[in-house]
């Protein structure tokens, strides 16, 4: 048999099918767009499978137009970071418009989550604006944070007012990859906060678009002390989660 | 809506465009989460009916009592004692305070961040649609939380009836005394308002008629230990808020008769919701009439609720006034005995709280607890973190959420509960 996992978020879709040993087949991804069903047909046009689960924000439309089960990306990403690292105990996941952490018992069951409220702080669409804001590209971003040598301390997680605060940074004249540092800095400040709410020891699996971001896992690290883990293709763990758990049956 | 109510709002001083524009809001909010709910009791027809006449006949019959020389006291909070009320011939009623209405004009007197129950009851006032408010001979407000008692001072302003009672803050002796106190004087004001003396015969059958009011949602709560559940969450929530509102002596025989009906049901093993659903016990603020947005996302999500540790719930109505009392003294102490038990946050400390969610937990086999939390309610925000850590440690799964009245956070609020109750399984 062969197993689907479609992951609906705010920016993008992934697909991941796997077969009957869990092994990855096929991973597509696009953009949500306007219509997020639509977007999910072209991207399911011609892709083989016997069983499909969806997760992310979209799954209940998904639910309603394909009659599929749905899982939420809580449960996904933690059995997707599992795909890769069969004892992790923490996941972070920062995707396109929310963040959680994850912390899970040794079965890989979810004991405890956290996750931020209807703002959109601390995400990838955070960190895309402001990367806009710097006129760098999404990649060169993190690349170039990860240069600087200090961060400039950037108080606002409200993507509007630190966007206003980076404009007077930048009239200032301060060091346009020590600005991209800091806001860095703060996304990370934002995810230790979560992460320490639900785990205290051990390492930390970085999952979602976000842990693409090499300044970012790094970051982290420092701040906490801990292990930071990065599977390959972190944007396909929740869909990988949903695929594994529909194979599962569960 | 029959043009004898309009004429009745109208004498009211309501304004009908706006009151319209909420009626239909709550209709559709009501047909949409409660008349879509399967598996139904009979017996909620009643509140069904009751619910679609919360504006009308409820009110016409308050005009009627009002008429007939019975005056009307508004309240917004569980401590005022209706015992007192009836035995002043007196009806008291919960006055509104669970939708936003006129919120910009509200934030033209409170500031923006101010709880949502809070800016809903200026928020009815201000927009002139609550009958219930423009009804009342007397709006009772009470020292509780600060954002309340401060309000107060500014209510005060737009009605000209209000009285504010003030309440302890510590479980002490001179705490108590307090409230002794403060009910004696509220007594006195029942008396000069209705003119009608507070005696120990009136005073008996008014402790009577609420007992018997509060023992039918005792019932009607200890059905809800079984599995299945043999009623949704969002039905016995509506029971506890119907509570508030309706005359006393009918809402006792229309609990107890869907009591009846749910013990017919646990024998049948027919259930709300199959066997072995997961089951939530939901502790927090208190949810008044519109403010279904909590328990509906949990029960569409798959879990069904099976108890409330809210004012409008168990912390509001457990605990019966003893009859023993032969003399007016003696059954103000039992009053003041009995509110005094209320465990509410705005004590300190308030260790009771925290029993008694562990105690409704295993009563009710509650697989896990979802703190409820106005955001901006600092008394409940600030007890919700200790309660999650002493309930983690007795091992039983706790979420915390902090929302409004508003619907935006819907989508997020969704996936956190669905999460939730995936970890419960």
């Amino acid at each position: 048999m062969i197993f689907a996992g479609i992951d609906i978020g705010s920016r993008t879709i992934e697909l991941v099918v796997v077969d009957d040993a869990g092994d990855i087949k096929v991973e597509l991804q696009a953009d949500t767009g306007f219509d997020p069903i639509d977007e999910a047909k072209k991207l399911l046009d011609g892709v083989r499978y016997d069983r499909i689960m969806a997760t992310g924000y979209g799954r209940n439309l998904f639910e309603i137009s394909f009659d599929a089960p749905t899982v939420t990306e809580i449960k996904a990403h933690a059995r997707g970071a599992r795909a890769f690292f069969p004892d992790a105990r923490t996941v972070l996941d920062i995707g396109g418009q929310d963040s959680k952490a994850i912390s899970l018992f040794e079965n890989g069951r979810v004991r405890k989550f956290e996750m931020n409220d209807r703002c959109a702080a601390g995400t990838g669409k955070f960190l895309e604006i402001m990367a806009k804001t710097l006129g760098y590209d999404i990649e060169g971003f993190g690349r170039e944070a990860l240069i600087a040598e200090k961060d400039v301390n950037i108080s606002s997680m409200c993507t509007v007012f630190a966007e206003s605060e980076v404009t007077s940074l930048i009239a200032k004249g301060k060091d346009r990859r020590e600005i991209a540092r800091g806001l860095h800095t703060s996304v990370i400040r934002r995810a230790v906060g979560m992460i320490n709410r639900v785990s205290s020891e051990g390492d930390i699996v970085f999952t979602g678009g976000v842990a693409k971001n090499p300044c970012l896992a790094e970051l982290l690290a420092d701040k906490l002390g801990r292990t930071v883990r990065v599977p390959e293709n972190p944007q396909f763990i929740g869909a990988l989660g949903a695929a594994l758990l529909s194979a599962e049956g569960k | 809506m029959s043009e004898d109510y309009r004429s009745m709002w109208t004498d009211l001083g309501l304004d009908l465009e706006a009151h319209d524009a909420l009626l239909d809001v709550l209709g559709k909010a009501y047909r949409d989460i409660y008349l879509a709910q399967e598996n139904r009791p009979e017996g909620m027809g009643y509140f069904d009916f009751v619910m679609s006449e919360v504006h009308g006949l409820r009110i016409k019959e308050l005009m009627d009592e009002k008429a007939a020389g019975r005056k009307i006291i508004g309240s917004y909070c569980v401590f005022v004692p209706e015992e007192l009320v009836l035995a002043a011939n007196a009806t008291l009623v919960g006055l509104c305070s669970g939708a936003d209405f006129a919120t910009e004009d509200v934030e033209t007197l409170l500031p923006r961040n101010t709880c949502a129950l809070i800016k809903s009851s200026f928020g009815f006032k201000i927009g002139k649609v609550c009958p219930y408010l423009e009804s009342a001979d007397m709006v009772v407000g009470e020292n509780t939380c600060d954002g309340k008692k401060k309000a107060y001072e500014t209510l005060n302003d737009l009605v000209d009836n209000l009285y504010v009672m003030d309440l302890p803050q510590v479980k002490s002796e001179n705490g108590k005394a307090l409230l002794r106190a403060e009910y004696n004087r509220f007594k006195d004001a029942l008396e000069k308002l209705t003119g009608v003396p507070i005696t120990a015969a009136s005073l008996k059958e008014a402790i009577r008629t609420v007992n018997a009011k509060r023992a039918a949602l005792h019932r009607l709560s200890s059905l809800r230990k079984a599995d299945p559940a043999p009623l949704s969450g969002l039905d016995a929530l509506l029971a506890n808020q119907v509570f508030f509102y309706d005359n006393p002596a009918r809402f006792t025989e229309s609990v107890n008769k869907i009591c009846d009906e749910l013990e017919q049901r646990i024998e049948d093993k027919k259930g709300a919701f199959p066997e072995r659903t997961p089951r939530i016990l939901l502790s927090g603020c208190p949810q008044a009439v519109p403010n279904w947005k909590l328990p509906m996302i949990v029960e569409t999500a798959g879990a069904v609720i099976v108890g409330e540790e809210s004012c409008v719930g168990e912390r509001g109505t457990r605990n019966l006034t003893s009859e023993a009392g032969e003399t007016l003294d003696e059954m103000l102490d039992a009053i003041v005995d009995r509110y005094f038990q209320v465990d509410c946050a705005i004590f300190t400390p308030n260790p009771e709280r925290l029993d008694h969610i562990r105690q409704m937990v295993e009563e009710y086999k509650a697989d896990g607890v979802i703190h409820y939390g106005l955001q901006f309610c600092q008394p409940y925000l600030m007890e919700a973190i200790p309660v999650e850590k002493a309930l983690e440690e007795k091992e039983i799964p706790c979420l915390r959420i902090e929302t409004d009245y508003t619907m935006e956070d819907v989508g997020q609020l969704k996936t956190r509960v669905e999460a939730f109750i995936e970890q419960l399984r």
